[in-house]
């Protein structure tokens, strides 16, 4: 095998290029290893690619994680890392893990043996690989991320030159999978078909291209996340406009046959070391090709193939595993012409995906553990089925339910961004909904989204063209087709505009049927039944029948119409099996389980990744749940996201893979033997659902719900505040337009708009005139009694703080205080935070302390919480109180080295004893970074301000804070190359304010670029620099160009404030901002950042990459309280 | 839609609905297949002969059904159907008909609505049960056992025919043999003298011996197993599948014993023995081999992973084996349909001798 690995290197240097024309040929020495068989049966292949790992030598290794969540990689690589983890401790295997994601379990103490809180870039792993010399490296379990860093290391030669193995799938392997030329030459030679493609580095090649295939055609870039750069092209014009920009951004493009109206279809791909390769799961998806796999309502397993077709393609699967020698996992995607059975291979990822995540979580089949041991050497046989402890890991699960996933997109809280979704991913988590129907299962998906609807009955905003949003699909399709059905569309027009298969349309109109006939329906056992059968909330079925739904449910439950509890086992109930994994359903009549014996303790989860609850809500509920544990507790969880580890079913006693419904949660409660719900731990849509459990007699655990609702409600609040007399912003709930206008008045402006969110879907906005004022009321909704929009006074240049503590009784057990870099104005999740903080008066952290101590006495807290803060010259205001965990609980947890969730399900748990902490005086700093994901969001503005826009952070533990900040910001998989700096500065207090740095950096070699303003202030003050005009000049050199053609490295534009209007969406400003984006340039646009930015380019970027610190490493010299 | 009940000999009762056609009561023996696609090939695999067959996959017909050239036999075999959802639409370009109509026209009753993951734990704990399909909620007196019926007999051939134009003849015990094994033979340059279960073919001329699946226990098939026995003295290859490996087994004075459930699916994992290659096979037995009765110069071939039975025997020496799973899936997963081009080798070495 040696011979094989030398010739990685001379792959490695043509490989990023477009053509393997090249030597595509002598990439695959003909090896097989392909099993020993005493017959002569294997699907051989005598070009099969090489592997190069033997397992058994292998003592440590090196995993890569996936860094920040963001759109196209969210929380399913938390849950392949940790059960890759898992699955080498199994086997003896010491694990260093570099992620800087410090939201995830993965990073957790007790998980990998050392975690690296860094920067996923090639330096820093460079540098770890030759501190630690790991024996191997994985590269499958990060996404695309850790796959690229991967390449990346291997081609700059550093895995060989340490002697580190790729563990799993080969280089060769991935490279030939990932590079789309490389690709179709090679699965050509195994006869099997993908669309047609031209590879071109130039628009004159891809407009010849275009000659060949004919319009519409499909463009796609290479090495893409999800879909990056890749679009349905329908002229010259516009082809000649995407390939130019994508040319930027990506090494070549591809010009591809269009197969709109084709099915899609994923296989995921399990295979070992010796060949034996299974299909764990096929997915069909709903929308047909055209709307991306990530973006796709998908059901699993496939419905509408029959056995032919469904072997076909899996035989297809099989085969080209063996050929490409994947080892571990793989998914494979086919377009698929129903109409007439032909087929093209779109594409494979030989790693574990989204779609991994998915299959592991619709099967039962722990996909990443099993990848993990098959790229130690293990075979599949050899491997335990972990759901039946008796049977093995070489199987095919058979399901006797259906799953549908839907993504949960956030587009509306992002100003300007499309809703619009296509090739190209823009949701930033999904739900997964099983069910024995397909009625049942989609409508408990859509119940399942927290967006404020039930089932598709409930969707409130009204879509004013709803063929429009069917024939051309919005984030929201699924509520206009329902909508149509309701006004009598049929299923042939829909399926004629949308390429949707009518087998997934019929049922769709035949539960809008039942709506339309259900309120003139008289009420019995049978009825009831078949409405619960279609997946209709009490909610939905009380309105229809004008009732509440307490009563509804009642009236159900009085007519023995419930649920049942089944269990997902992998065997459809061949096998007896002791699984804990269970989803509840209508179609059927007995339980598969009793209630638990002991009184079990059920922990509500996040429900799906959302803009505002993401990973870190995940990482609580297991955290959670992994105390309980520990407490000799019983914990079940409740929760809908499949891309968490909390879905796990080996986290907790019991796992329900269902909704976080009031009905739901009702339903399992009812059926289980409880000592309590936990509602804290899952963000805020869990939280929501304290008082309204309470007040049906469930114990909640943890601070008093009717606390919880003191704290929620905005008057109860703010009325507690002034007993306590603790100073808050001014604030109104203005229930008419004069009503808003005169608190405005009186406050002065700017203010903080907050329109009602669930009626408008509008965001929030700083009104900084009337005229403002009034415009974002009136596009948010009318104001009315029954719809008040709140306005607070806005301080400018406050600080801004949080505290994240536990407490017991009304007595704080534990805190941490943070300080936001950037002043207050910006979301607490898009702020960048330091931990403990650097830059506050000791007054006011001794004031924050006592008023923190005052809030946690008077609501009497138990358990978690979490305080904003803002400060301003000796004056500390409370924004807000949250009674439950916050974003920043991980964050908080591993810089002080106290797991603050253990604490706390200690404390509510009655097993605390008391303990003393050190969270202030620490030897390093913590630093955590909001994680944006503009670059998929056309059209937006990447401006950070009042409502939360990023999709997911990072941090990183420093020396000091400046040495933190800048691994943090780098942790966002940013660098700065070269010394090239664009600066465009709006106030002039913010140029002199940063006029040092920009002489120390002029003095340090850095090359600035600046438009005529700032280029004439600093001249006048004795900084050269190059002047470029603005795009709105029409002159050149102009920004545009600058940006396009990546002659800058760092692009500072500072915009005058906080919020744009619609009309600046065109200005100077945002184009800058908005091409910096598109061309993957490095943008900050905060002033406070740009300060601390500038700092670190003159004191840490010319040092390089030099210590490189395991977190234990700094939290092992720095916990005092230890 | 009528209330109606399965009831099962061993007590359980499971409610469910019947198309209104269906009238008076439905005997078969219980079993159940977790294959999720398929329900075609199975109903018309003669091996579901007399019966009734629970599908745990919960949609059942969301394809249709196609033209009797796509099905295993010319009929549907299985005496009742249950599901949870018979789908009420289909669409498929091969389908002529929904599935409920299918069944309405072969009269066939589908027993709908049926808690069928809950009737697939009670097969599995208890063992394969008769049972019937009834309006009625009461037990019947009697079940019928349809293991005393002759079932091969019911669905072998009667008369034996020759098909192929020219190439070394092999000779096809029909058992109840399914169509795709057919059409996997087919492609093999080979000709086919396709005989009746009882059909002694020693005396003629051929290259070659297959022995077909089929229903119900190895023991009925005592003609089978006699002319199979002489077979065994001479050194033509021998290829059986199913059904046909127990009377192979019979055959060579090994013993068969009846599964407690049978394996009814497209999942299950056999190894081979002595290697490390796995395969993915589509298996439908109640009935398998005893390891400890086999012969000395008999080996065991493939062996199910999940609990270690008897998949596949052969000779040490001669040009003999069987298996129990289908290499020639239809329904089910296609890695083992390479036993074929096995078995044409074994015949090209025999026919160059």
């Amino acid at each position: 095998m040696n011979s094989d690995f030398k010739n990685e290197s001379d792959l490695s240097t043509s490989s990023l290029q477009c053509s393997g024309r090249d030597d595509a040929k002598n990439i695959i020495p003909g090896t097989d290893n392909v099993i020993p068989s005493s017959d002569s049966v294997i699907p051989s292949d005598d070009n099969v690619i090489p592997s190069v790992v033997e397992g058994s030598e292998i003592k440590k290794v090196l995993l890569l994680g996936s860094g920040g969540l963001r759109i196209s990689q969210a929380g399913e690589f938390d849950y392949s890392g940790s059960q890759a983890i898992k699955a080498l401790q199994e086997e003896g295997v010491e694990v260093v893990l570099v992620n800087p994601n410090i939201a995830t379990v993965q990073t957790d103490d007790h998980m990998a043996d050392k975690v690296y809180l860094q920067p996923l870039n090639v330096p820093t792993v460079a540098k770890i690989i030759t501190d630690e010399n790991p024996d191997a490296i994985l590269l499958s379990f990060g996404g695309q991320t850790a796959l690229n860093l991967g390449l990346e290391l291997e081609e700059q030669g550093i895995l060989a030159k340490n002697k580190v193995k790729v563990l799993g799938s080969s280089v060769e392997t991935i490279r030939l999978a990932e590079d789309r030329a490389l690709f179709k030459a090679e699965i050509e030679k195994i006869n099997v078909k993908t669309a047609k493609s031209f590879c071109v580095d130039t628009v004159e090649e891809a407009l010849k291209a275009a000659q060949e295939i004919g319009f519409p055609l499909m463009m796609r870039s290479g090495f893409s996340l999800g879909g990056l750069g890749s679009g349905i092209v329908h002229d010259i014009a516009t082809l000649e406009t995407n390939v130019r920009a994508t040319l930027h951004a990506a090494p070549h493009v591809l010009i591809e046959e269009c197969l709109i109206g084709w099915s899609e279809f994923e296989y995921e791909i399990v295979r070992d070391c010796v060949g034996n390769t299974i299909t764990v799961c096929n997915m069909e998806n709903f929308d047909a090709i055209g709307v991306h796999t990530g973006e796709s309502i998908v059901i699993a397993p496939s419905q509408t193939l029959d056995n032919k077709e469904y072997h076909f393609l899996r035989e297809i699967a099989v085969k080209v595993a063996n050929h490409f020698n994947i080892i571990g996992e793989c998914n494979i995607q086919y377009a698929y012409n129903a109409k007439t059975g032909d087929y093209r291979v779109i594409e494979i990822n030989p790693r574990l995906s989204r779609s991994s995540a998915l299959a592991s979580k619709a099967t039962g089949y722990p996909l990443a553990f099993v990848a993990a041991k098959l790229a130690l050497g293990l075979k599949l046989h050899e491997i335990k089925n972990s759901v039946t402890q008796k049977t093995c890991a070489f199987f095919e699960p058979a399901l006797d339910y259906l799953v549908v996933k839907i993504p949960r997109w956030d587009t509306h809280k992002l100003k300007a961004a499309e809703r619009r979704i296509g090739t190209e991913m823009k949701s930033v988590g999904e739900v997964m909904a099983i069910g024995r129907s397909f009625p049942e299962a989609l409508q408990k998906a859509v119940g399942m989204l927290n967006i404020g609807v039930t089932n598709l009955s409930d969707y409130q905003n009204e879509i004013t063209d709803l063929n429009a949003e069917i024939k051309n699909p919005t984030d929201r399709r699924i509520f206009a087709l329902y909508q149509y059905f309701l006004k009598g569309g049929s299923v042939d027009q829909v399926a004629e505009w949308t390429n949707i298969h009518p087998w997934f349309l019929h049922p769709i109109k035949q539960i809008a049927d039942f709506e339309k006939s259900f309120p003139s329906t008289s009420i019995d056992k049978e009825t009831l039944l078949r409405a619960k059968q279609l997946g209709f909330s009490d909610k939905t079925l009380a309105r229809l029948k004008g009732v509440s739904a307490q009563e509804f449910r009642q009236m159900r439950l009085s007519n023995d119409v419930v649920p049942y509890v089944k269990q997902i086992d992998t065997l459809a109930g061949e096998f007896e099996a002791q699984t804990n994994y269970l989803y509840m359903t209508y179609h059927a009549d007995r339980h598969d389980i009793e209630p638990s014996k002991t009184s079990a303790t059920v922990v509500l989860g996040s429900g799906p990744y959302s803009i505002g609850s993401s990973v870190e809500f995940d990482w609580c509920a297991v955290n959670t749940a992994r105390t309980l544990k520990r407490l000799g507790e019983s914990p079940i969880m409740i929760n809908s996201n499949p891309e968490t580890v909390s879905t796990d079913y080996d986290e907790s006693d019991r796992l329900y893979f269902e909704q976080l419904t009031f009905e739901r949660v009702q339903d399992i409660a009812g059926f289980e033997n409880l000592k309590g719900i936990i509602v804290s731990v899952g963000g805020q849509a869990a939280n929501n659902l304290a008082l309204p459990l309470h007040n049906e007699g469930y114990k909640i655990i943890g601070t008093s719900p009717v606390n919880i609702d003191q704290a929620e409600d905005r008057s109860k609040f703010s009325s507690l505040l002034n007993e306590l007399n603790i100073d808050q912003p001014d604030w109104v709930s203005a229930t008419s337009l004069d009503n808003a206008r005169n608190f405005a008045e009186k406050v002065g402006y700017p203010v903080l708009v907050r329109p009602s969110f669930v009626l408008s879907g509008a965001a929030m906005n700083v009104a900084y005139s009337e005229q403002e004022l009034v415009q974002f009321i009136t596009e948010a909704s009318s104001v009315s009694p029954d719809h008040p929009v709140v306005i607070s006074d806005f301080i400018m240049d406050a600080k801004e703080l949080e505290i994240d503590g536990v407490a017991q009784n009304g007595e704080i057990v534990i805190y941490a205080m943070s300080e936001h870099v950037e002043n207050a104005g910006v979301h607490s999740g898009d702020a960048t935070i330091v931990l403990p903080p650097q830059k506050l008066y000791l007054e006011t952290i001794r004031r924050t302390k006592k008023i923190a101590r005052k809030i946690v006495k008077a609501l009497n807290i138990s358990g978690p919480f979490n305080m904003q803060l803002i400060a301003k010259d000796n004056a500390i205001k409370v924004i807000e109180c949250n009674l439950r965990a916050s974003r920043s609980f991980p964050f908080a947890s591993k810089v002080t080295n106290h797991n603050f969730i253990e604490i706390a399900t200690e404390v509510i748990m009655d097993h605390y004893t008391h303990r003393h902490y050190e969270t202030l005086d620490l030897d390093y700093v913590g630093v955590k970074t909001p994680q944006f994901s503009y670059t998929r969001l056309k059209g937006a503005n990447p401006v950070a301000h009042v409502e939360m826009a990023s999709t997911g952070e990072v941090a990183c533990l420093g020396e000091d804070w400046l040495d933190a900040f800048y691994r943090s910001w780098q942790a966002t998989e940013v660098s700065i190359p070269r010394k090239r700096l664009f600066i465009s500065i709006g106030n002039t207090d913010k140029k002199l304010k940063l006029l040092p740095y920009l002489q120390e950096l002029d003095r340090k070699g850095w090359d600035l670029y600046t438009t005529t303003g700032t280029h004439d202030f600093l001249a006048r003050n004795g900084v050269a620099s190059s002047h470029v005009y603005k795009a709105s000049d029409g002159l050149n050199p102009n920004t545009t160009d600058l940006i396009k053609h990546h002659d800058v490295d760092l692009i500072i534009n500072i915009p005058r404030r906080h919020n744009q209007q619609p009309q600046e969406q065109v200005s100077d400003g945002f184009l800058i901002r908005r091409l910096a984006i598109d061309h993957h340039i490095p943008l900050v646009t905060n002033f406070q950042i740009a300060q601390a930015m500038l700092q670190a380019l003159i004191e840490e970027y010319d040092k390089g990459v030099h210590d490189v610190k395991s977190w234990q490493e700094f939290v092992g010299a720095g916990s005092l309280g230890n | 839609m009528q209330s109606a009940f399965l009831i099962l000999e061993s007590g359980e009762r499971f409610q469910g609905k019947l198309p209104e056609w269906v009238s008076g009561d439905f005997f078969g023996e219980v079993v159940f297949n977790t294959g999720m696609v398929g329900y075609v090939e199975a109903m018309t695999d003669p091996s579901y002969r007399g019966q009734i067959l629970t599908f745990t996959y919960p949609l059942i017909g969301n394809y249709g059904v196609p033209d009797v050239s796509e099905w295993e036999s010319d009929s549907i075999h299985t005496a009742g159907v249950i599901v949870s959802t018979a789908s009420s639409t289909f669409q498929h370009r091969n389908a002529t008909s929904s599935f409920l109509d299918w069944c309405e026209k072969n009269q066939v009753p589908v027993l709908m609505d049926v808690d069928t993951r809950a009737l697939a734990k009670t097969l599995s704990r208890n063992g394969v049960v008769a049972g019937v399909i009834s309006t009625k909620e009461e037990p019947p007196k009697e079940f019928v056992d349809i293991n005393k019926r002759h079932l091969v007999k019911e669905v072998s051939i009667s008369k034996p025919k020759l098909i192929g134009e020219e190439g070394p003849i092999v000779v096809a015990v029909d058992c109840g043999m399914k169509k795709n094994i057919m059409r996997h033979l087919l492609e093999l340059p080979i000709r086919i003298l396709q005989v009746p279960f009882d059909y002694d073919f020693t005396n003629e001329e051929y290259d070659a011996v297959f022995i077909s699946n089929g229903p119900g226990d190895p023991a009925m098939c005592k003609e089978t197993v006699g002319i199979l026995k002489k077979e065994l003295n001479g050194d033509k290859p021998i290829f059986g599948i199913c059904l046909g490996s127990q009377i192979m087994a019979q055959a060579i004075g090994a013993k068969t014993y009846k599964l407690p459930f049978g394996h009814r699916a497209q999942n299950h994992a056999c190894i081979e023995e002595g290697a490390e290659r796995c395969y993915l096979t589509s298996q439908n037995h109640g009935f398998a081999i005893d390891e400890e009765s086999l012969p000395d110069d008999w080996q065991v071939m493939y062996r199910n992973l999940n609990d270690q039975t008897v998949q596949g025997i052969k000779h040490k020496t001669k040009p003999f084996f069987s298996v129990q799973f289908h290499p020639e899936a239809g329904p089910g997963p296609v890695d083992t349909a390479f036993l074929f081009e096995k078995f044409y080798k074994m015949i090209e070495e025999e026919v160059g001798k």
